[in-house]
């Protein structure tokens, strides 16, 4: 883990080291503008040149300028030309998008993190100083192909924006976030790039910082214009053992010589996470209720305290209560003084909760992403999360559905839930697809062509002749080759057909009963000495079944005029 | 029969000149009377073979005479069994059989005893069915619906009151027959959101959507009304359907031209504004028993600028709505206020006088109307080919004088309780294109202006004299010699018409409908004149004629071969009429209450011999002397009994009767109000 000896004891060295990393970035960096020639890409470090100078004025008492300047001096002619270069709009509007323009925003804040990552680059560069030329340089040129996209992509959005005067919100959103999206791609490969050359990722990080953890996501591109801050941040954070999270930057000095520092409960978190900050930078960006590391105090019960069916004792008889409110109600039983309304109400929401930290959870079973432990920790939010959470997943599953007797849940809620919608995915589709609510089964229907909603299987059962006429027409479509399928479907359906017969008691004229049909006149359908429901030939029965079912029919036209 | 045309065979036939094409067209020429076709198909053996197969559409009026007609008729593209209650799967399946490359349109509304094989043996083998009419098919389930979705080429399909069919069903219809462009789904109350929208979804060429007591709401509304060529959508009685609905709708692109929002209870005042800027090509308007009509609604109007038509029966019209409707629509013609309460004289002079192009006006018992308005309607719209004008009896005599002098188009007008006299009907009838005369209850009308309609008017074709009480014979024979063109006629209650009418009428022999109830001068022999001259006669309602009796029941079986429908109660009519009624073949309904020289065994026999009959009334107390068996066979064959326990009853003073009338309606009114 980090080693803050090692930065009290080489505090020089480092800084002569970072300054020699400063010097081959730029060196790196001029290279690259001037190989590529992007304007965009200059462009972009535009931006930071300018939250540099604006830096530069902040912090112009806290360090020495000498590297910084030399860095300005040797692309600021170059920025300076680009401030009123041709994509101020795109600048503006970037601002909220581009992880540069966070940095031209919040440039203070962003200065530790970027001061971290120096020093941990640095760091590595001090010890690992071979590299593959080869490799590097097929990187690069794969950066200039698509930095080369990027500008295209640029000039045409520029070109657009002069000939459309107005163009619309949605339209220009999406080409930023299409420009930042590609920006952020490109810089990810060329901090590789830099990571191939520099491979501080494996090796231990100096400074645990929390507000390196908490500007991971945005700030994961260490500039290389802003290595000149490092020195000071470097300064900043000695003897410190991780920053106040109420502090603000722009009162580092402040921070440097007095801090109390709160940091204690979170120290163990923000160090893993910013073990895989690195990693996980991108990812964790936009994930919900993504509270930055260390805004939180995290708790963790024991396995006992959640599956404790109680949570909330009596003091004075030790009863257990699910519910604060039940032992509330149950204390009234105690004595007058628990009756007051101070005594009932609700004991959490005092107005100093503001003040104090937001509580979140981790879950005792070491391994587990919700665990504290884990390097891609999510805490969890109440107790009944942990509870749930727990059962769920490090639990037996002991309930078990009733209907379906396949389902086990640990949750009994979750049983309720299940035992609600269980055995009734009475929506069918002709795919197969069963569905428990109708309107999903006619979204699912709508989207797909070709895709029916598929008759209840009671009902085709009740009706044989069209349902026959159906599994037919199925068969007709899966083809030929499966003519056992057909036959045994549609045989089936004969069946069906023989059990209707007999049950179509209420017109008999209607359908006639296989004894009929023997004695029935089949006109020119003698060659069919067979009743026609005993035929097995595949999709074909239908058919055949349907032509006797005419002559059937012609054959009981003197019935049907004889009864009425 | 056979052997007369053998032998006719060997002899020159100078029908033999004629080719099949010169046949064919001459049959072309005689599609108005069925008869002619009848008469053709007889004179030869070769003549019955091109009409044969000339035929295209097919009415069977009895359903045991459906295979014999199908052999003889070989190329039929329509079938309508509208008239043959029992039609089994066989029936069916002897159909699609026959006619499977021909068949285009089959209407099954009115039969029964089919079930979903034979439906889908009709649509599988009948490959190019457009039309299908399966409304009333109560037992249809979902499979009958999924054979019906095998029909890839239907663009009409009727499925009112297909109760049993679901959201699976039609959205199976929906997958299977993508060329609809019409589907009535009236009653089908396992039809909910999700099988219309889903309908509506797949369908994209419907015209005409009919959703009429279903179960829908407003979720399924846009994507109806997204429908790129729906002209028209009926939406009665459907109460899912609300102002929230309306208010969410997004304006878009839709071709609406005909809209009914008949009894639709929660679309109210608040929600037409919004529909009425949505639907903007609407042409037609239906708002049948729905909101309060105020100044808002009519306002909102305006967003119609081809609204043509509009019916506001049974709301109640503010006289602010008629001004603003006036104001506010362009090119009205057509405007129904029947019922509607709070149509004032200012209103309607208002309105009247800002849409002077309307040409059909319906004010039926408008009761606050008076003269006022009959004079500004007349004087602003003179193009008025229709004006129904009922139980406005405010309107004093002298205003009737003003229509005829001012509106010379009318076509149809509808006085009925009115106080109309001698000298307003002589006015009103130097309108040469009447066609349709209603004067029911009009007390003050004599012969002298009935003898001048007969004069004047020869496009008479429907007239209504109903318990007035002034007619005599004298005003019949001159209408019967003056309106050649009569089809319908009614006399009830006119005491003073006699059998002199009837033979004077059985001139007319258009006549198709005659109703003579109460008329107790007329007796058989009257009837009997009728039934000779008028071959047409479908309806015959002699109810309390009491002097009818079998001898006038004879000649009706004998001649009327198209009788369909026949009232015969409180008549003298014995088993043995009844019996001689079983001659007339297509014979459907029929009414015998009161009857004192019935028996229960003659009914028996008579009903029995009656194969065609749909529909008997009869006195409950036959209900118990008629055997099970026996009313269990007559409901197979698709016989319906209807069941009356009325007393007897006895004639009523007219102005008596009429006074009580006006009172219960006047009564029921107030009600309304409150």
């Amino acid at each position: 883990m980090a080693n803050p000896t090692w930065r009290l004891g080489q505090n020089s060295d480092v800084d002569i080291e970072l300054w020699l990393l400063e010097m081959d970035f730029n060196a790196l960096e001029r290279e690259l503008k001037m190989d590529f020639k992007v304007k965009l890409y200059s462009e972009s470090w535009n931006d930071s040149s300018l939250g540099n100078d604006k830096s530069k004025s902040s912090m112009t008492n806290i360090c020495s300028q000498k590297p910084q300047l030399k860095w300005d001096d040797s692309s600021s002619p170059d920025c300076d030309m680009r401030i009123d270069s041709p994509f101020p709009k795109f600048n503006e509007q970037s601002e909220s998008l581009s992880p540069r323009s966070y940095i031209h925003d919040n440039q203070i804040k962003i200065q530790d993190q970027i001061a971290s990552q120096a020093r941990g680059m640095l760091f590595d560069v001090a010890k690992h100083k071979d590299w593959d030329p080869q490799s590097m340089l097929s990187n690069l040129s794969f950066l200039e192909q698509k930095i080369h996209q990027l500008k295209d992509l640029v000039s045409f959005i520029v070109d657009q924006g002069s000939l459309v005067a107005g163009q619309q919100d949605e339209l220009v959103a999406q080409q930023q976030q299409l420009v930042s999206a590609d920006l952020t791609s490109i810089i990810v490969q060329l901090i590789s790039t830099a990571g191939s050359l520099l491979p501080f990722v494996k090796s231990p990080l100096p400074t645990p910082s929390p507000l390196s953890g908490q500007l991971g996501g945005t700030s994961s591109v260490g500039r290389s214009p802003n290595v000149g801050m490092s020195k000071a941040s470097l300064d900043n954070n000695d003897g410190s053992k991780g920053l106040c999270n109420s502090d603000q930057n722009k009162h580092m000095i402040d921070c440097v010589s007095d801090h109390n520092c709160t940091g204690k409960t979170n120290h163990s978190h923000s160090m893993s996470s910013f073990d895989d900050h690195e990693s996980k930078d991108e990812d964790d960006v936009g994930e919900g209720d993504h509270l930055p590391p260390g805004s939180y105090e995290v708790l963790q019960l024991e396995k006992e305290e959640i599956l404790a069916p109680h949570t909330h004792f009596c003091l004075i008889c030790g009863k257990g209560f699910k519910r604060d409110a039940n032992l509330r109600m149950h204390m009234r039983g105690h004595g007058d003084e628990y009756k007051t309304p101070a005594a009932l109400a609700k004991p959490n929401k005092d107005s100093s909760s503001e003040h104090m930290l937001m509580k979140r959870y981790s879950c005792p079973f070491v391994g587990c992403k919700r665990n504290k432990e884990h390097k891609k920790f999510q805490p969890l939010k109440t107790i009944l999360c942990v509870k749930n959470h727990y059962k769920r997943t490090h639990c037996d599953k002991s309930y078990t559905c009733s209907r379906c007797h396949s389902k086990k849940f640990s949750v009994i809620a979750d049983l309720k839930t299940h035992e609600k919608h269980c055995g009734r995915d009475k929506w069918l589709c002709s795919c197969g697809t069963t569905f428990s609510r109708k309107d999903k089964l006619f979204g699912h229907v709508a989207l797909f062509q070709g895709h029916s909603p598929a008759l209840p299987f009671d009902e085709t059962k009740g009706t044989a002749v069209s349902a026959g006429g159906e599994t037919a027409e199925t068969s007709n479509r899966i083809g030929s080759t499966e003519l056992n399928v057909g036959s045994n479907s549609s045989e089936g359906n004969n069946i069906q057909n023989v059990v209707d017969v007999k049950g179509g008691a209420d017109d008999p004229a209607c359908y006639f009963s296989p004894l009929n049909l023997d004695t029935c006149n089949f006109g020119g359908f003698h060659e069919f000495p067979r009743p026609p429901f005993d035929i097995p030939e595949g999709s074909l029965s239908f058919f055949l079944s349907g032509s006797c079912d005419y002559n059937q029919n012609n054959g009981s036209a003197p019935s049907s005029d004889a009864f009425s | 029969m056979v052997k007369k045309s053998r032998v006719v065979d060997w002899e020159f036939n100078p029908f033999d000149l004629l080719s099949d094409e010169i046949l064919f067209d001459i049959l072309d020429y005689l599609d108005h009377n069925p008869f002619d076709k009848k008469s053709f198909s007889l004179v030869c053996k070769d003549f019955y073979r091109v009409e044969s197969r000339h035929r295209r559409v097919l009415k069977p009026l009895r359903s045991e005479l459906l295979i014999r007609a199908i052999d003889r008729y070989p190329s039929v593209e329509r079938l309508d069994l509208s008239s043959c209650p029992r039609i089994t799967d066989d029936s069916l399946a002897a159909i699609s059989n026959a006619y499977k490359f021909c068949l285009r349109s089959i209407d099954l509304s009115r039969s029964r005893f089919f079930s979903n094989a034979g439906v889908s043996n009709v649509v599988v083998n009948c490959k190019f069915l457009v039309e299908i009419d399966l409304s009333n098919a109560t037992e249809l389930t979902d499979s009958g619906a999924v054979a019906i979705s095998k029909a890839s080429n239907l663009e009409k399909l009727w499925l009112a009151r297909c109760k049993l069919i679901t959201d699976i069903g039609i959205a199976r219809i929906g997958i299977g027959c993508r060329k609809l462009k019409l589907i009535n789904l009236t009653w089908c109350l396992g039809v909910g959101d999700l099988g219309v929208d889903f309908v509506a979804v797949k369908c994209k060429e419907i015209r005409s959507f009919d959703l009429s007591y279903t179960t829908i709401t407003n979720k399924c509304l846009p994507s109806i009304l997204n429908l790129q060529y729906l002209e028209e959508l009926t939406l009665v009685g459907c109460l899912g359907i609300g102002d929230e609905g309306l208010a969410t709708l997004e304006k878009g692109r839709t071709s609406l031209k005909t809209l009914n929002l008949t009894n639709c209870d929660n679309v109210t005042l608040w929600g037409l504004p919004y529909l009425t800027s949505r639907v903007t090509c609407l042409s037609h308007l239906n708002l049948t028993n729905g909101s309060v009509v105020t100044e808002a609604i009519a306002n909102s109007l305006q967003n119609l600028p081809k609204l043509q038509s509009i019916k506001l029966d049974g709301c109640h019209v503010t006289c602010s709505g008629l001004e603003a409707i006036g104001n506010r629509c362009i090119l009205l013609r057509e405007l129904s206020l029947s019922k509607c309460s709070g149509v004032t004289d200012e209103g309607l002079s208002f309105l009247v006088k800002k849409q002077k192009e309307l040409r059909k006006l319906d004010i039926t018992c408008c009761r606050k109307i008076t003269q006022i308005s009959v004079d500004n309607v007349t004087k602003s719209c003179t193009s008025l080919t229709s004006l129904k004008m009922e139980s406005c009896y405010l309107i004093s005599k002298e205003a009737f004088t003003l229509i005829g002098e001012r509106c010379h188009h009318l076509e149809e007008i509808d006085l009925t309780d009115t106080e109309v006299d001698d000298a307003g009907l002589m006015s009103i009838s130097r309108c040469k294109k009447l066609s349709s005369l209603r004067l029911g209850i009009c007390y003050n009308l004599t012969d002298n202006s009935l003898i001048q309609v007969g004069k004047i008017c020869r496009e008479l074709v429907e007239l209504d004299l109903y318990r007035s009480m002034g007619i005599t014979d004298l005003s019949i024979a001159a209408i019967a010699s003056g309106c050649p063109r009569l089809e319908m006629i009614t006399l009830a209650y006119c005491k003073d018409i006699t059998d002199t009418s009837l033979v004077s009428l059985s001139k007319c022999s258009r006549l198709s409908v005659v109703e003579i109830r109460g008329c107790s001068s007329i007796s058989s022999a009257g009837i009997s004149t009728i039934a000779l001259g008028c071959k047409q006669l479908t309806v015959l309602d002699v109810k309390k004629c009491h002097n009818v009796d079998d001898a006038g029941l004879l000649p009706l079986t004998n001649f009327s071969r198209s009788l369909r429908q026949i009232n015969l109660s409180y008549c003298s009519i014995t088993d043995v009429g009844l019996l001689a009624l079983a001659n007339i073949a297509c014979l459907q309904s029929m009414t015998v209450l009161h009857l004192k020289g019935l028996s229960a065994d003659g009914l028996v026999a008579a009903l029995l011999a009656c194969s065609g009959l749909r529909k008997v009334k009869l006195h409950a107390s036959f209900k118990s002397l008629f055997p099970q068996p026996f009313l269990e066979h007559m409901e197979s064959r698709g016989c319906l009994f209807q069941w009356r326990d009325k007393p007897v009853q006895d004639g009523v003073d007219p102005w008596v009767w009429r006074h009580t009338a006006r009172m219960n309606a006047n009564i029921m009114y107030l009600l309304d109000e409150v």
